[in-house]
């Protein structure tokens, strides 16, 4: 009942309301969660094309779990390093951290 | 209207308005709350697209642990003069636009697309999802090397985040 | 009259076609009663639940428990729900409202949605997904999230405090509760809830594993905040946790979802180890595969009671040990042999008493090993040991000095 180009163009969508925080945020940690929207929408992708697809291979599931894992894994080490310039700087705005510009 | 049909525009409708509010809120606890709503409306298009199993590993990984992780770490790197300066950058009208023209361009290529104009298949009788997964993810003929590599990615953004976060 | 629910739901199902309804909504009709049919029954369970555990903590602790309102103090529970609905809500100054509010209402919904997926009996199930235990763990994870909120949104140090000593508990044992849970999957080869009950036809998983049971009982016991693990509400160290500022029914639903998660969890274990709804002629009569189903649960929730009202607390640290030192390495090691063990097992295609005995050894096997192991560590704190000194000196022992 509900074609693919209706699944597409909502992770679209999602993707660049994603893609608006990233650029438009200042706080690092609301810039990651623009990121984990951006892969949100890159898993519906995925996941709308495996089903729509004739030959139901599971490529696009097998992708998304891979997805999970990365950024789970970027989630992770993208938090620690804003914990640790929160000790060093106090701060966590992305336009203050610029000690090493010239 | 199916009921089908139904469920995915409401699906639609919340996810949208709630990731409209991640990039918009002042307060970052509310934004992190609004994320975990956008991400189990992904999960619900998850279970209508029907892979169950990535529906409730999203709703395990995202809203169980990220989300948790994100909203410890906001407590922890409080301003304390939030409330004054707006969440906005100076340059949020060129981000504006900038999305803007890729939604459009992307929609509009969807939308005329002929091969994205099909219905979904009908999924041929018994479609043990889980296992097949499963068996592709370790067989070496399928997906076992980006498999094992992710593990080894996971490994490493543990130690590695630990490092990072030791307090000395 | 033993098919009795399937028969009122085809009634009831023949009925609305009649009316002109269509399939869809038929169906749809039916999933919506059942829902709330179930949330009613979950409601009525915790009011009866309440009194029993007040009368059996005081039986246990030599008191009586409530004995005035009512013969045997059975309308107690009435005059909780009563006090409770007439309390005036104090919101905090400061309190993010609307995560206040969404928080206790997070807490019970976490728990009432893992009854969908229960199998009540050989037909009767909310909601048969491929995917049952893993829902089962990813919704406990929202519960989570409701304590973060409670904590965060009070605008009270001890509640953020207590909401994150909680959640740490809580995810750290979150592990060795999915992994023990994995064992009944590995065994099944399936991860539906109602194929798990029929490979359990011959022989329970209490027998064929019973180190997974036991270490899914223990770190089910820390998920719901039960002694000895009950650090999320103590009353001596943090006021009273998480749910500090929460008064009236807001409170209620935390103290609600507090039982609710208890029998719940009495109910997995049932499911998983305790062979939920088979019994002696429960596929014939789903009648009585209810009946079992909620009596084994009852039966898991006196257990869990009476642990928690004769141990006392631990201290967070010595928790988080006993976590990530013990019960995780050992959950692993477990898995590792039962998983070898069912494939040897398997392939040698043994009778079913040889293999159910061979895999009970091996667990208990894991089990002691991994205590005796555990055993021979030296402990973090040496203990001063007293010279014991008599509480009552007896008069004529006394006269001698004066």
């Amino acid at each position: 009942m509900i074609p693919l180009s209706w699944y597409l163009i909502f992770a679209a969508a999602l993707f660049s309301i994603g893609l608006y925080g990233v650029l438009a945020r200042k706080n690092i940690i609301a810039i990651l969660m623009s990121i984990e929207l951006m892969l949100t929408a890159i898993n519906i992708n995925f996941i709308a094309f495996w089903r729509y697809s004739l030959e139901m291979q599971l490529a696009g599931q097998v992708f998304a779990v891979i997805v999970f894992a990365v950024s789970a894994s970027e989630v992770a080490v993208g938090l620690a390093l804003v914990i640790s310039l929160y000790r060093r700087v106090k701060l966590v705005v992305a336009d203050e951290v610029n000690l090493l510009k010239w | 209207m199916s009921l089908g049909m139904l469920i995915f525009l409401l699906m639609v409708v919340v996810t949208t308005v709630a990731a409209v509010a991640v990039v918009t809120s002042k307060k970052l606890v509310n934004a992190a709350m609004w994320l975990m709503v956008a991400l189990f409306g992904a999960a619900v298009a998850f279970v209508l697209l029907q892979a169950t199993y990535i529906a409730v590993i999203q709703i395990l990984v995202y809203i169980g642990a990220i989300a948790v992780l994100i909203v410890y770490t906001i407590m922890l790197t409080r301003d304390p003069d939030e409330a004054q300066e707006p969440g906005i950058n100076k340059q949020w009208p060129i981000a504006a636009v900038l999305s803007l023209v890729l939604f459009v361009g992307l929609a509009y290529f969807y939308y005329t697309l002929p091969q994205t104009d099909v219905l979904a298949p009908a999924l041929e009788g018994e479609l043990n999802a889980v296992s097949l997964l499963g068996q592709q993810l370790v067989s070496p003929n399928a997906y076992v090397l980006p498999f094992e590599l992710a593990s080894v990615l996971l490994l490493a953004a543990l130690i590695g985040s630990i490092v990072v976060a030791w307090r000395k | 009259m033993a098919d009795l629910i399937n028969v009122i739901r085809d009634w009831l199902y023949n009925l609305m076609i009649s009316w002109g309804a269509s399939q869809d909504l038929a169906g749809f009709v039916l999933q919506v009663l059942g829902s709330i049919l179930v949330v009613i029954l979950c409601f009525v369970i915790v009011i009866a639940l309440i009194w029993v555990e007040r009368k059996l903590a005081g039986r246990i602790q030599d008191r009586f428990g409530p004995n005035r309102a009512g013969p045997f103090g059975i309308f107690q529970s009435f005059a909780d729900i009563i006090k409770i609905f007439t309390k005036e809500y104090v919101t905090p100054t400061g309190a993010d409202k609307s995560l206040f509010n969404i928080a206790p209402v997070l807490a019970m919904a976490s728990v009432l949605a893992i009854w969908a997926v229960f199998p009540f009996a050989i037909n009767v199930i909310g909601a048969d997904v491929n995917v049952g235990v893993l829902y089962i763990v990813a919704i406990g994870s929202f519960g989570i999230l409701a304590i973060l909120m409670a904590g965060w949104s009070s605008n009270n140090r001890y509640a953020l405090l207590g909401a994150s000593r909680s959640v740490a508990m809580l995810i750290s044992y979150e592990i060795p509760m999915v992994i023990s849970l994995l064992i009944p999957v590995l065994l099944t080869k399936s991860m539906q809830l109602s194929a798990i009950i029929e490979a359990q036809r011959p022989w329970w998983f209490l027998i064929v594993a019973p180190t997974a049971a036991l270490f899914f009982l223990i770190s089910s016991m820390a998920e719901i905040g039960k002694a000895p693990f009950d650090l999320l509400e103590a009353e001596s160290e943090l006021v009273a946790g998480y749910h500090t500022e929460y008064s009236g029914m807001k409170f209620g639903m935390f103290y609600v979802a507090e039982f609710l998660h208890q029998y719940t969890v009495g109910a997995l274990i049932t499911i998983f180890f305790l062979g939920g709804w088979s019994g002696p002629m429960a596929a014939s009569w789903p009648i009585l595969g209810v009946v079992y189903f909620f009596t084994k649960t009852f039966l898991v929730y006196l257990v869990i009671s009476w642990i928690r009202l004769s141990l006392p607390r631990i201290r967070i640290d010595e928790m988080l040990d006993l976590n990530w030192k013990f019960m995780i390495p050992v959950s692993f090691l477990n898995l590792v042999v039962v998983a070898v063990a069912d494939r040897i097992l398997m392939d040698l295609n043994l009778a079913r008493w040889i293999y159910v005995g061979v895999m009970f050894a091996l667990s208990m096997g894991v089990l002691l090993i991994s205590l005796a192991i555990a055993g021979n560590s030296k402990p973090k704190v040496e203990r001063v040991q007293f010279p014991t000194r008599p509480v009552a000196v007896s008069p004529q022992s006394d006269q001698s000095k004066s």
